[in-house]
């Protein structure tokens, strides 16, 4: 029993991991249907920028502020420099301009930093916490927060204020919303600002656990991704839930079946409900009108 | 008039090219960037340091180096175009390189082909097993790892292991040459799990392993941050058996990622290199190290690693054989590091035969633990 209580926490854990990256791509995503592959990167970014923050002596708060701030600062000049350009290129196109930033921000940390990989202080030490014969980390337990108050915020933001409509209607038709005076370039650079904001973030809860490096980016991404998939690109609750999901389902492969086949039957099941519900678990239903 | 005029231009041309000839020319290909940068990294800095350094102090058999280096990205395509180019366009006499086991794979039929001796700085035992004529390597192989730590285990009464691998070509290689040997140790092996490398929380592979009846010790072949991730673990989970990590994170970055607290008692084959200060004044390897450490970090400011290691004992053995060879000619340069006896390197002491072409034994390892976030050495 106690074991079966290991491979919840720990599926839990990296699932809250998965969501808090899944969470980041629903502001890009519902703003512009672009499923932005830079989000790794300002994960990492997150990360890397609070370690070299915090060593060179700046107390950890601080340094995490200032590497979420910097981080939403390079998104805006993501979509300004790269996305705003090239606004009248096909979706597909736009993704590949992500594919292409993420590249070179990979690189360019690589250059600004360096290659070793990093790691700060958890925030509230290391000593693990025992529940019924299982333990968890207290980090875990900030990114399980982490990932719940993303998700709040993003809810209460997308069906409670005017700006978060006006993001849904810009992704539903551009020249509709701004005929109704939706200032679609703000709203373009306010989705990029808080998705890289949103993935800075998650990158300084889970370095402790994950540790940081510049290429982490683009597994965390990935992971990111299939969760966002599974529950419903777009969907904030969609992405809460494929994460931690996808997290679970690894585990107790891990736990259970075997740890060789821990990502393959996550990805299994993932082609299954996609087979099943291509929008994934709480995708809204794609309505093409002629 | 016309016609001594361009026989000066030639003779003046020829006379700038002349003492450009005389350089001994060696090529290299390691990986500056990309994925196994920080490996390609530190091999790069003292390739060019120590030529530097050659150079600075007159050189060898009175010729100077010249080092024609090319990043190849971790890439093994363009690891053997660089190869290719090595050969043909540069017309070097020997090439180090191959950062990883899949770059020097890659290059290795070309300097078969072409005759030229290649000192790999790469881990697989395949580069040398079976043994090339022209292929040579530095660093020690998984599986002297893998019969080091047995070693110790045994000495230590440990007949029962569990098994953690990375799912990684540095996890999946060692794993496979643990296997292979293990049962010469008498060692059972009663769990075997593996992890991806990139994953986040290894507790449930661990908490399997926990639960398995007569486990006596459990040994991690990995790299990068999985082995960091699974101590981390092993300390949560409180498993409280002895833990053996892999010459894959012998570094003082590994210390600093598990932390202290966590990588409390860790054990690891690791080189002379990582403990240089710890070595006793009698060890034949001390003076290396030491030389070797501080020139490095003065010169680029930062710790060094075994991996700059490898490519500074593959220098050492190539100058050694253009001095015993007294020529620059490949296939004489080729002979003379197959007859490498006794040479004092980073990572051990080398003596090369017609069959080994690595020329180290398991003395080369020392088994180190971690104590209060320091290494001791244990034998």
């Amino acid at each position: 029993m106690p074991e079966l209580l290991q491979f919840l926490l720990s599926g839990i854990t990296v699932g809250a991991v998965y969501a808090l990256v899944a969470l980041g791509f629903t502001i890009i995503y519902n703003a512009s249907d672009v499923v932005n592959f830079a989000q790794g990167e300002f994960v990492m970014l997150g990360g890397m920028i609070t370690f070299f923050a915090h060593a060179a002596g700046l107390p950890l708060p601080l340094a995490a502020l200032i590497a979420i701030i910097v981080t939403a600062g390079i998104g805006v000049a993501l979509n300004k420099l790269a996305i705003e350009p090239a606004r009248g290129a096909p979706v597909v196109s736009l993704i590949i301009i992500t594919i292409g930033a993420s590249i070179f921000i990979r690189g360019a940390t690589q250059l600004v930093f360096d290659k070793q990989l990093h790691r700060f202080p958890a925030f509230s030490g290391d000593q693990p916490i025992l529940i019924g014969g299982a333990t968890i980390l207290p980090q875990s337990l900030w990114v399980i927060a982490g990932a719940l108050a993303v998700f709040v915020c993003l809810w209460l933001f997308f069906t409670r204020t005017l700006i978060g409509r006006a993001v849904l209607a810009t992704a539903n038709n551009r020249i509709a919303a701004q005929l109704v005076g939706i200032n679609t370039n703000y709203v373009m650079t306010l989705s990029f600002a808080m998705s890289a904001a949103i993935g800075a973030l998650a990158g300084v809860l889970v370095t402790p656990m994950t540790l940081t490096g510049y290429d982490v980016g683009l597994a965390l991404a990935l992971k990111g991704f299939a969760a966002a998939m599974l529950g419903g690109m777009g969907n904030p609750k969609g992405a809460l839930v494929g994460g931690l999901l996808l997290g679970v389902l690894e585990a107790m492969t891990a736990g259970y079946i075997s740890s060789q086949y821990k990502d393959a039957a996550a990805f299994v099941v993932i082609l299954a409900v996609l087979f099943a519900m291509p929008q994934g678990l709480f995708g809204r239903k794609s309505t093409d009108r002629v | 008039m016309k016609l001594s005029l361009t026989t000066t231009a030639l003779a003046l041309v020829l006379g700038l090219a002349a003492p450009a000839l005389a350089d001994i020319k060696i090529g290299a290909t390691v990986s500056e960037t990309g994925p196994a940068s920080f490996l390609g990294d530190p091999e790069a800095k003292t390739l060019k340091l120590l030529v530097e350094e050659i150079n600075a102090a007159g050189g060898v058999n009175g010729e100077k180096l010249q080092l024609v280096i090319y990043d190849d990205g971790g890439d093994p395509n363009k690891a053997r175009t660089f190869a290719t180019r090595l050969v043909e366009d540069d017309e070097v006499v020997a090439v180090i390189g191959g950062t990883t086991t899949g770059t020097s794979m890659a290059v290795i039929p070309v300097f078969e082909d072409a005759e030229v001796p290649f000192i790999s700085l790469a881990g697989a035992i395949e580069i040398i097993d079976p043994v090339k004529s022209y292929t040579f390597k530095t660093p020690h192989t998984d599986r002297m790892a893998c019969a080091k730590i047995f070693e110790d285990m045994k000495k230590n009464g440990i007949t029962k292991i569990g098994m953690i691998s990375g799912s990684d070509g540095f996890g999946a290689s060692m794993h496979k040459q643990c296997q292979a040997i293990v049962g010469d140790y008498g060692i059972e092996v009663l769990a075997d799990e593996t992890y991806g490398p990139t994953d986040a929380d290894m507790t449930p592979q661990l908490t399997n392993i926990k639960g398995k009846e007569g486990i006596q010790a459990v040994l991690n072949p990995g790299f990068g941050q999985g082995p960091a991730i699974v101590t981390r673990n092993y300390a949560q989970l409180a498993v409280g058996l002895p833990l053996y990590q892999s010459h894959g994170v012998a570094s003082d970055g590994f210390i600093e990622l598990a932390g202290a607290e966590a990588a409390e008692g860790v054990r690891l084959p690791g080189t002379a290199l990582l403990v240089a200060k710890l070595l006793p004044e009698s060890d034949p390897q001390r003076a290396v190290v030491t030389a070797y450490k501080d020139a490095y970090e003065k010169a680029t400011g930062k710790p060094v690693s075994t991996f700059g290691g490898y490519a500074h004992d593959a220098l050492r053995i190539l100058v050694d054989a253009l001095k015993r060879a007294g020529s620059a000619e490949p296939s004489d340069i080729r002979d003379a590091i197959e007859a490498t006896k006794g040479l004092v390197g980073t990572t051990g002491t080398v003596t090369m035969t017609a069959e080994d072409h690595l020329g180290l034994d398991l003395s080369a390892f020392r088994m180190l633990q971690i104590e209060k976030g320091g290494w001791k050495i244990v034998e």
